[in-house]
């Protein structure tokens, strides 16, 4: 397969056509030629899978329309912005950097996320932020159910509503929710907003450009009762 | 006339159906009202590699000279599609083991001895630590449901991925570390507080079903530019259906794991009640790959209770690719042992397992982080137990003698290569392994389903 190479005196934002280069050769060029700092247009997705899918360097990577699975998957230091709605796992596993979807995000958004920042303005499907292990997600509309699902630790926040069983089996993430939770989830609860819960939803909200009064979000947390196997429970929970 | 005294009443009948076993899990189920979470694998009788024997040559076939003539072992894993496959030495590998269940200093004795072996080995739930893959020639990394750990940076540093869909000790289940297994390192790779229980997700996060797993394996590929072999590991329940979809997915190599399989902490009744033999899994796999016409391009690799060479034997001649093994690993390293060696002698553990309730030969205790020779611990003192050149060394010794079994089975059937061994080389003495294994009853032709 041929391989795309840099040409180190080009400055101007780099571009691709996906109808024009294939996936693997976009995908190896991301890996091996692109230096912090860097901007790349991407044109044409199409739905494509596993796209900028490993990207290790802090460097502006913009695609120009809708993508399929895990798009920015496992991605470090790198800034994503998709144009566009994200299939499933879009960011899965992210360590570091930023993921921006423009539009909507289908199931599993961020799915174990270490860190790093995903923003989605739109809507997220089933299970946004499952097994959550650091990152931070910001939705600006609704999450399907089963949404921070034996999520670990990070952050999710919920502009909109949410479906059944929101953070079940959570561990310590944390969730902010403005609007309704069809249900909670098992061990999930309520719990008293803080300073430093408007502190950080000021935070999360300003960096994704959203302007709603941290006052209006309640918190949900682990009420902890999972945390060691009980053989009191009837195990029906 | 006189009648015989009747026999004195001290004959004493066991129940079948409920003997010492059951009598005491029924009694112990209604003292605590717990089930028996415990390490290791399935206890009970099954059909397994015991049950066949190889058909040394005779007048029909000519044998190769004992340890003389060569007999080669090499093994090539992931040939499909990854532009670096696997070469390994032998088709004996390490399965994988979490660093939680077993200590880094275990991890990284495992790392040595393979890599002394030319073998590969695996890592676990709970991720790499750099101790063991700086020890370990050939690491294959696995990608599980829970996640634990699991970081870019060490897919690209492993020399192959290995996606978990089950376990044979609990296909269907996620694994279980339990609180007192967690020490602030372990807490820490896994992004979890000391001390709380692990239990992994038996789902993985990001995809459901074989089409999702299709494109799961193709991201895996992206992120590692198509360089390293991509593994699927299933539990052994509906292998002939797994396998096939496992291929149509894209894998490189089929793990299959039968019922047989250890693990560091699971319920008992998940252990002895769910899964398939690993006899009779082999040949479904099998069959699965002849159908599909991949046999020669993807590889398969089985484990499940292969604790000899003949075992490793009997495995390639029923058409593995390669063997795991994982508890004949740690039995190797004291696991079960009644001493324990620090710094060259000897020291009895015997108390330290009367303690947990159990004695050499017996111990399942895994879960407990308790281990009195020092294998599946994080306690500081037990750790120091088993030293790492002591472990190294053992295991060593351990794999080169299966290596050595499987040459000898290998010679005596005639072949200069031991992926040469062919069903036709075995028989069963069973039934049942007759019947699982799709091999003639020895001394005759009938192979039961046939």
């Amino acid at each position: 397969m041929e391989r795309l190479t840099l040409d180190a005196t080009v400055s101007k934002p780099l571009s691709f056509d996906l109808r024009q280069t294939s996936l693997r050769q976009v995908n190896q060029f991301l890996h091996r030629e692109l230096t912090a700092g860097q901007t790349v247009q991407i044109a044409h997705p199409d739905g494509a899978h596993s796209l900028a899918v490993g990207l290790t360097v802090p460097a502006e990577v913009n695609v120009e329309g809708h993508v399929g699975y895990y798009a920015a998957g496992m991605n470090q230091q790198a800034r994503v912005t998709i144009r566009g709605n994200a299939g499933p796992g879009v960011a899965e596993n992210m360590m570091s950097g930023r993921v921006h979807v423009t539009g909507f995000a289908s199931v599993s958004a961020g799915a174990s996320a270490h860190g790093g920042r995903l923003i989605i303005d739109g809507d997220a499907g089933l299970r946004c932020g499952i097994s959550l292990k650091g990152a931070d997600i910001v939705v600006g509309g609704s999450v399907g159910s089963f949404s921070a699902f034996m999520a670990q630790a990070g952050r999710l926040v919920i502009c909109g509503d949410a479906g059944d069983a929101l953070g079940d089996s959570l561990y310590e993430a944390v969730i902010y929710i403005r609007g309704e939770a069809k249900s909670l989830g098992a061990d999930a609860q309520f719990e008293e907003m803080r300073d430093r819960d408007y502190e950080a939803l000021h935070e999360l909200l300003s960096e994704a450009d959203l302007t709603h009064d941290p006052r209006s979000f309640r918190r949900i947390a682990s009420a902890k009762q999972l945390y060691h196997w009980n053989a009191n429970a009837q195990q029906d929970y | 006339m006189p009648s015989l005294n009747p026999q004195p009443s001290t004959h004493l009948e066991a129940s079948a159906g409920y003997d010492h076993r059951i009598i005491s899990y029924i009694q112990n189920a209604a003292a605590h009202g717990l089930y028996e979470i415990r390490g290791l694998g399935a206890k009970r009788r099954l059909p397994h590699f015991d049950d066949l024997v190889f058909l040394g040559a005779s007048l029909t076939r000519y044998p190769l000279e004992g340890y003389r003539e060569k007999c080669t072992t090499k093994t090539l894993l992931g040939t499909r599609f990854a532009s670096k496959p696997i070469e390994l030495e032998t088709p004996i590998t390490i399965a994988g083991m979490s660093f939680g269940s077993l200590s880094a200093t275990v991890k990284e004795a495992i790392g040595r001895a393979a890599t002394e072996v030319g073998t590969s080995t695996t890592t676990g739930d709970g991720g790499m630590t750099p101790e063991e893959r700086a020890a370990s020639k050939t690491l294959v990394y696995q990608c599980l449901p829970s996640r634990y750990g699991f970081n870019p940076d060490d897919v690209r540093k492993a020399d192959a991925i290995e996606i978990v869909i089950g376990q044979g000790a609990k296909p269907g289940g996620g694994g279980m570390l339990l609180g007192q297994k967690i020490n602030p390192r372990v807490a820490e790779m896994r992004t979890l507080p000391a001390g709380v229980d692990q239990r992994s997700a038996c789902r993985h996060p990001d995809w459901t079903g074989p089409d999702d797993l299709t494109i799961k394996i193709q991201e895996l590929r992206e992120l590692t530019d198509w360089e390293k072999p991509i593994y699927v590991k299933v539990g052994a329940s509906r292998p002939y259906n797994d396998v096939k979809l496992a291929v149509q997915a894209g894998a490189d190599v089929i793990v299959v794991d039968g019922m047989q399989g250890g693990t560091a902490a699971t319920q008992s009744v998940f252990i002895e009640h769910v899964g398939i033999p690993t006899l009779a899994a082999i040949r479904q796999a099998v069959d699965a790959l002849m159908e599909m016409n991949v046999k020669d391009e993807v590889q398969l690799v089985v484990s499940g209770g292969v604790r000899t060479g003949a075992d490793v034997a009997k495995a390639l001649a029923l058409g593995a690719d390669a063997v795991s093994i994982g508890q004949g690993v740690l039995f190797a390293l004291g696991c079960n042992s009644s001493t324990y060696i620090q710094q060259g002698e000897a020291h009895s553990a015997e108390a330290d397992y009367a303690q947990l309730g159990t004695a050499p030969g017996y111990c399942h205790h895994c879960h407990t982080g308790l281990c009195p020779v020092g294998v599946t611990t994080q306690d500081p003192i037990l750790e120091q137990r088993l030293e790492s050149d002591v472990g190294t060394r053992r295991l060593k010794n351990y794999l080169q003698t299966l290596n050595m079994e499987l040459t000898t089975l290998a010679r005596a059937c005639g072949k200069q290569n031991v992926h040469h061994l062919e069903p036709e080389d075995l028989v069963a003495l069973t039934i049942e392994a007759a019947a699982m294994a799709r091999l003639p009853l020895a001394g005759t032709d009938w192979i039961p389903g046939t």
